[in-house]
């Protein structure tokens, strides 16, 4: 139970044939072996205490660093160094020393649990390193392509400066083209205008007269109504009964009130009524109107609106020249054929200039959404040599068992199943995301479709260097989050020099 | 309605297909309407309506009879002349156990099985005195009497001059006998509203026995406290129930269940406690049937006592408690237990349905739980996760999504293709999984578990016969019979290695829906006229859980040859379900409210023998703050089943997601949890031996003083832990109730010493978990914190010794293999109590026929309120004598002995000069 094992023996390969042997205290790096010498006092590495040596590695923490116990599990901060020759050396903590789980491939930590741990350094070594020259190439060839995505995107950006430049020279142009057909048509649908506002007045004219007929026949109605008695006068006590008319509102109509309606008589006749028929009529409500309860239920502010107003007709607003028909029967009385002629000739004068401008004006909207896209693609965030730029208006999918995911950078990521189904939008273009010093790893889709109970889905895209564009894996971790692994050479980073991996294999400690 | 029922509910717990996520509109809390107010249900509303008065039952003396066990004789009801038969029994262990059944009932009426863990050993009954008014018997020690008094009826239990308890003193022995349908009612009785026919919403209750409720009253005088009767989200201590609904006992899958009020949840335990400052008792209605408790609170001067109590105190200031059980169906069968401590009510509670199962030390662990981990790939991510962040954890959980749709006992294809090469991963890392596994069976022709239920005809069925089918996760599901032993012993030879394809021996298992949750069925449970064999759900209502339960639990035991301890976690559960494992407080939600109520849901079970309890750390519903997320892994980590569970529709919320400084929090209150293993474990041992509760309410050590009888925001764990955990957001300062006139209390992370007796102010920040060690204890831990329990086994222990005001301590040491029954088929563990007295810790044996060798040994020593000794020596079994090396903090008088090193499982006495 007590450890016994203070030492150990410690074989490296420094090259390809030396073997030395290092004696150091179990689980101390090669680097901290100065602090632990054999028979003199050890002080703790954080200078806390000093203990004799033989309480360095006796299963009891004596250092509040841990830094006695490198080599048992008896500190619970302390940290457990193996060399794992032939792969790369690791810290583990020192909880993981003879817990019977394998940590170190080079099985030291396990010199006393019984746990059967098999030396996989070797085998783990070469297939990182493979997995590393993999990765490598990869890198290398991705930067390449990186190199040229780069020139690409400068060559596009000039391209798109110079429409730009091109277009708002050229916009300017046709700006004044605009303005000057503007002042044509104007000027060539004034004859036209002149004869639609004589229309106009005519038939404002006509409806007046309509409205004063219609008024009229109401006011009869009305007075009918109100003459309960049939004596032919309105009284006060007739007109009492419409509360509608109360001319404050307050719920009563006083006698008062109605006098005042009543023009400060008690009664009126016929005749009278005519010049009282303007105090009442916006309020009034026929009596077979306000008996049917349905209908003051459904609208009781319309009671409020003129009533004459349901009535009226609306003016044909519509071009002109749709009712080009109409127009010629309802204008033949009245207008001579000279007339009728020159109103043809000024129509399809102004419908010329009108249609020159529209034209005019439809082709300044194309340079001006030209305009607008090649702006918004230049606002974009590339990246900082512009490498993202050919991932724009791109899309690209992963079909998996359930679903086709779909992603377009910068603009959108969605899914839509495999089966039939409509598309579930899965967040629109937010941001880079990644961490402070590689913000250009990570792309952030967010607002999409919302969630039951939840917010609205997003999408998070790591971007790995490749050197495919491609995406490699699709995940929702957690409801309505979604990941997405992507590969692009946009993201390699330049190799480091070759010269970290050993050709022969036993490199001591691969410096990463 | 059918229909949107369904989706209503697959939408509110959306475990269902995408397709239906974004139905609905139910993003409130529970909706009350769904579930029954005792006015809705008819028998909870006829009996309410019978007020107190006086009795029409009249024992019938002269058909007394009494044996030596038993004592039986008729009561007849004067209004309809129907008779009763009334039994009474003695009971080992200071229990008195009452029965009424119907003396000729037209057909057998339900007693509950399988709860009694044997037929309850009697002691003899005899006759003190006896005359026409009725009989007095005796129950032996301390002058304690029955008293059965003829008109009214009434039973009176009585020691000295004091009455403890009085049954239908206040009248409400009312007991709905088998009928006719027609022409067997007595003409006085009007025919209520549901008496023949029931109809809830769109659901009827066809009723084919029409009315067979029970009820009965009893009178506590001079106590004000009354406790038990779990599962409700409310109070440690009950509340009177006047002017509002009785406590309801009904199994139910309650969504997004509310706070403070009386109704139904999960579980049932219908088994209530009584306490004042000199007693406790307790009385367990055994009734598995829909069961409501009235309580209410008046002076001792509004009950009549009969004219043989006229000796009984006159003070009209006494308090009392009365209550009042209702259940549906069934019999009356009482056991009153009459403690007088509280460790006495919890023994005799043991001794009549068992103790809390031996959980694995690995289940005593920290769980790590979501709906759903999505895939392998996921499962293994949270692993390294956990290990890459260094937090211990135990299990790693996997919920109904890794099933091929939802057929249990099957594995999702795509997703968890491999389980054995999962599994395997985790046994590499000395974890565990547990596999949901719920009593609902897909009806699907090409699903082997629903063919062998149908063609072995295990299937419950509906009242025409047929199988009963009903809307739960997979769909259409059938239900299996657990009530019937055939079928639990299938269901049990299901989990065997050859049976559940996948599984392997690191693999447990999680009963959930076990109410049974029925999404299209009457409050989302089962039909009331469905059948179990000859029995209608009714009457088996709230057992059907607790069977699930125990099926599932044996059928883990079997799998490895009746070897291995089973770890099952259920959410239904009833009396006696501790015998079968872990309970939870089902579906909450990530509030404060939430976090705070834990405590006293689960001391409630704990005073009802379920120890093994938790609740989801975080909160299942709804996303928790950071903050909350942190408090609650602190509380969780003081409570006994402590796992971390999530909805599917919250965000991810695993340990290491909220930044370094949360990681670390959260890190450190697992660990705290890691190192107390070893009392965790000392804990559930002595449960399981003595059916004393884990997790404790002051009161229960501390039953003279009342001002713990309201505490339920600090428990004690055992005797010698009290922890009062930070609930409350934004919390700066709180304070703890330290108890004990003559007590003083360790800070366990200061060591700083506190008098008992007092109300401690405590400042807190992000990283407190205020717990104290009482002085005159001795708590085993293992400070060397690793990444499961399994690799902590041949680990060192740290004693801290705690002494009294005298200087003195105790404590003891539990150790076995931790996962087998060898503790208890070959005697295979160590039990020592350690000691400290006069300067002198010894570890002497406990268990002197056991036999177990332990790797580990004692590592330190460390002394709370100690005086620094001139030396201390350390002497071994074989007489050899060695000084030890110690430090002294005489600010904080901790004495620190440096590594004794001794065997744990050795005989030694160190000595303080």
């Amino acid at each position: 139970m007590l450890c016994a094992q203070l030492l150990f023996p410690l074989s490296l390969f420094l090259g390809l044939s030396a073997t030395v042997e290092v004696q150091r205290p179990r689980g101390v790096p090669l680097s901290k072996r100065q602090f632990y010498e054999e028979g003199k006092p050890f002080t703790c590495l954080d200078g806390s205490r000093t203990v004799p040596f033989d309480r360095v590695n006796d299963d009891y923490c004596d250092c509040k660093d841990g830094s006695d116990e490198p080599g048992t599990a008896a500190c619970p901060n302390g940290s457990f160094h193996c060399t794992n020759a032939g792969h790369r050396p690791a810290f583990i903590p020192s909880s993981r020393i003879n817990d019977g789980i394998c940590d170190c491939c080079d099985t030291t930590d396990e010199y006393n649990s019984g746990a059967t741990c098999k030396n996989t350094c070797r085998e783990m070594g070469r297939r990182e390193r493979e997995s590393l020259q993999k990765l490598a190439e990869i890198t290398k060839e991705g930067f390449l392509l990186k190199q040229q995505l780069i020139e690409e995107a400068k060559r596009k950006k000039e391209e798109k400066q110079s429409k730009l430049t091109e277009l708002q020279a050229g916009k300017r142009d046709v700006e004044e083209k605009v303005e000057a057909l503007r002042t044509v048509k104007e000027t060539a649908e004034q004859p036209e205008k002149e004869a639609k506002e004589r229309h106009l007045k005519a038939w404002e004219e006509q409806k007046a007269v309509i409205r004063m007929e219609k008024d009229k026949a109401k006011m009869a109605e009305a007075f009918l109504e109100l003459d309960d008695d049939a004596d032919g006068y309105v009284s006060v006590a007739e007109l009492q009964s419409h509360a509608e008319l109360d001319p404050n509102s307050d719920g009563s109509l006083t006698e008062e009130e109605v006098q005042g309606l009543l023009g400060g008589a008690d009664k009126v006749d016929t005749s009278s009524f005519e010049n009282i028929w303007g105090n009442l009529k916006d309020k009034y409500v026929s009596e077979s109107q306000a008996e049917n309860p349905s209908s003051l239920e459904t609208a009781p502010e319309e009671t409020k609106e003129p009533v004459t107003d349901n009535e009226s007709e609306p003016y044909p607003e519509d071009d002109i020249g749709v009712e080009e028909d109409d127009e010629e029967e309802e204008d033949d009385d009245d207008d001579t054929h000279e007339d009728f002629e020159d109103k043809v000739r000024s129509f399809f004068t102004a419908q010329k200039a009108r249609d020159d401008f529209e034209e005019s004006e439809r082709a300044l909207r194309e340079i001006d959404d030209q305009v607008k896209n090649i702006e918004k693609e230049l606002s974009f965030d590339f990246g900082p040599s512009a490498e993202f730029t050919y991932l724009y208006s791109q899309c690209y999918e992963l079909t998996t068992s359930e679903y086709i995911y779909k992603i377009c950078p910068f603009n959108r990521v969605s899914q839509k199943p495999k089966f039939g189904g409509s598309e579930t939008n899965l967040g629109s273009w937010g941001s880079w995301a990644g961490p402070d010093d590689n913000k250009y790893t990570v792309m952030k889709y967010e607002h999409g479709t919302g969630c039951w109970q939840g917010p609205s889905r997003s999408t998070t895209v790591k971007l790995t260097c490749g050197k495919e564009t491609t995406v490699t894996s699709t995940s929702e971790p957690s409801r309505c989050e979604y990941l997405m692994e992507f590969t692009t050479p946009a993201v390699c980073q330049e190799p480091l020099p070759v010269n970290v991996v050993h050709v022969d294999g036993h490199s001591d400690h691969v410096e990463l | 309605t059918f229909f949107f029922m369904v989706v209503d509910h697959v939408c509110q717990r959306s475990r269902g297909s995408r397709g239906l996520l974004n139905l609905g509109v139910c993003t409130r809390a529970v909706d009350r309407s769904n579930f029954k107010t005792c006015d809705q249900s008819s028998f909870c509303k006829r009996q309410r309506d019978i007020k107190a008065g006086q009795s029409p039952y009249r024992a019938l003396l002269e058909t007394m009879e009494l044996t030596n066990s038993r004592l039986t004789l008729q009561l007849i009801n004067d209004n309809n002349k129907v008779r009763l038969l009334l039994e009474l029994y003695r009971l080992q262990g200071n229990m008195t156990r009452v029965k009424i059944n119907e003396l000729k009932p037209l057909k057998p009426r339900y007693e509950v099985p399988d709860v009694l863990i044997q037929d309850p050993p009697t002691e003899p009954l005899s006759v003190v005195a006896q005359d026409e008014n009725g009989v007095v018997l005796s129950l032996g020690a301390d002058e304690q009497r029955l008293i059965v008094s003829a008109r009214p009826f009434r039973l009176d239990i009585v020691e000295g001059p004091k009455v403890l308890l009085s049954l239908n003193s206040r009248g409400l022995l009312v007991f709905e006998h088998l009928r006719l349908p027609e022409g067997d009612q007595l003409k006085e009785e009007e025919e209520l509203p549901g008496t023949w026919e029931e109809t809830f919403k769109t659901h009827t209750d066809t009723k084919p026995n029409g009315p067979t409720s029970i009820s009965l009253d009893f009178s506590f005088p001079g106590v004000e406290h009354v406790y038990g009767i779990p599962e409700h989200a409310d109070t440690l201590k009950l509340k009177t129930t006047d002017g509002g609904d009785p406590y309801r006992l009904y199994n139910l899958d309650v969504f997004q269940y509310e706070l403070h009020n009386p109704m139904a949840l999960y579980g049932a335990v219908p088994v209530l406690l009584s306490h004042n400052t000199e007693r406790t008792m307790g009385v367990f209605w055994l009734n598995a049937a829909e069961t409501w408790v009235d309580i209410s609170s008046n002076t001792a001067g509004k009950t009549v006592f009969g004219k043989m109590l006229d000796f009984v105190q006159g003070s009209s200031e006494t308090p009392q408690t009365d209550v009042r059980w209702i259940s549906e169906a069934g019999i009356i069968d009482v056991f009153i237990m009459l403690g007088p401590k509280p460790s006495d009510v919890f023994s005799q509670y043991a001794s009549l349905t068992g103790t809390q199962a031996f959980p694995p030390l690995s289940a005593l662990g920290y769980h790590q739980c979501r709906w759903n981990y999505n895939d392998q790939e996921d499962v293994r991510g949270v692993d390294q996760g956990l290990d890459d962040h260094d937090i211990p954890c135990d299990f790693i959980w996997l919920d109904i999504e890794h099933t091929d749709g939802k057929r249990y006992f099957t594995w999702d294809p795509n997703k968890f293709s491999q389980p054995k090469d999962m599994l395997q991963g985790l046994k590499d890392k000395r974890r565990n999984l547990v596999a949901i596994v719920d009593p609902h069976i897909k009806v699907d022709s090409n699903f082997k578990v629903h063919n062998e239920i149908r063609s072995r005809n295990f299937y419950v069925k509906n009242k025409d016969g047929g199988d009963y089918e009903g809307w739960c996760w997979p769909g259409n599901a059938g239900y299996p019979d657990f009530t019937n032993a055939e079928m639990r012993a299938w269901w049990a030879s299901m989990f065997a290695y050859d049976q559940y394809e996948g599984s392997m021996e690191n693999m447990y298992t999680w009963n959930d829906m076990n109410e049974p949750s029925v999404f299209n069925g009457p409050e989302v449970t089962m039909h009331k006229d469905a059948l179990h064999g000859s029995w209608e759900h009714r009457e088996v209502h709230n057992i059907y859980g607790l069977y699930v339960h125990r099926a599932t639990a044996e059928g883990l035991i079997q799998r490895s040859g009746g070897v291995e301890r089973p770890f099952v976690l259920t959410r239904a559960f009833f009396a006696g379900s501790q015998r079968y494992g872990a309970v939870w407080t089902g579906d909450n939600a990530a509030e404060w409210g939430h976090l705070k109520i834990s405590l006293p849901m689960c001391l409630s079970l704990g005073l009802v023998g379920i120890s093994f309890c938790g609740a989801d750390v975080g909160g299942f519903f709804k996303a928790p703050s950071t903050e909350l997320l942190v408090r609650w892994y602190q509380a969780g980590a003081y409570q006994p089943f402590f796992r971390a569970h999530a909805h599917l529709d919250t965000p991810r919320r695993e340990p290491w997601l909220f930044g370094p400084e949360n990681t670390a929090l959260i890190r450190e209150a697992v660990r705290q949890r890691y190192a107390l293993l070893p009392f965790w474990y000392q804990q559930f041992y002595n449960a399981h031996r003595t059916g004393q509760p884990v997790m404790r309410a002051l009161w229960v050590e501390y039953p003279e003083d009342s001002v713990t009888f309201d505490i339920e925001d600090e428990y004690l764990l055992g005797r010698d832990l009290l922890v009062h955990p930070v609930t409350e957001e934004g919390l700066k300062s709180l304070t703890a109730y330290l108890p004990g006139k003559r007590e003083v209390w360790y800070d366990v992370h200061t060591f700083k010493k506190h008098a008992g007796g007092q109300s401690l102010y405590i400042p807190v920040t992000m990283s407190s978990i205020p717990a104290f060690q009482r002085g005159g204890s001795i708590i085993t831990r293992k400070d060397r914190v690793r990444r499961s329990s399994a690799c902590m086994e041949n680990d060192p222990y740290t004693l801290y010794v705690a002494l009294s005001p005298e200087g003195t301590a105790e404590g003891e040491l539990y150790i076995d293999d931790g996962h087998t029954f060898s503790y208890e088929k070959n005697k295979a563990f160590i039990h020592r109590r350690l000691t400290f007295n006069d300067g002198v810790l010894s570890s002497s044996n406990l268990a002197l026929d056991s036999q177990f060798t332990t790797a580990s040994w004692v590592e330190k020593i460390i002394f709370l309120g100690a005086r620094k000794p001139a030396s201390v020596t350390l002497k071994t079994a074989g007489g050899s004598e060695t000084r030890v090396e110690f430090e002294y903090d005489s600010a904080l008088e901790v004495l620190s002995l440096r590594k004794p090193g001794v065997n744990a499982g050795a005989d030694w006495t160190v000595l303080l000069r």
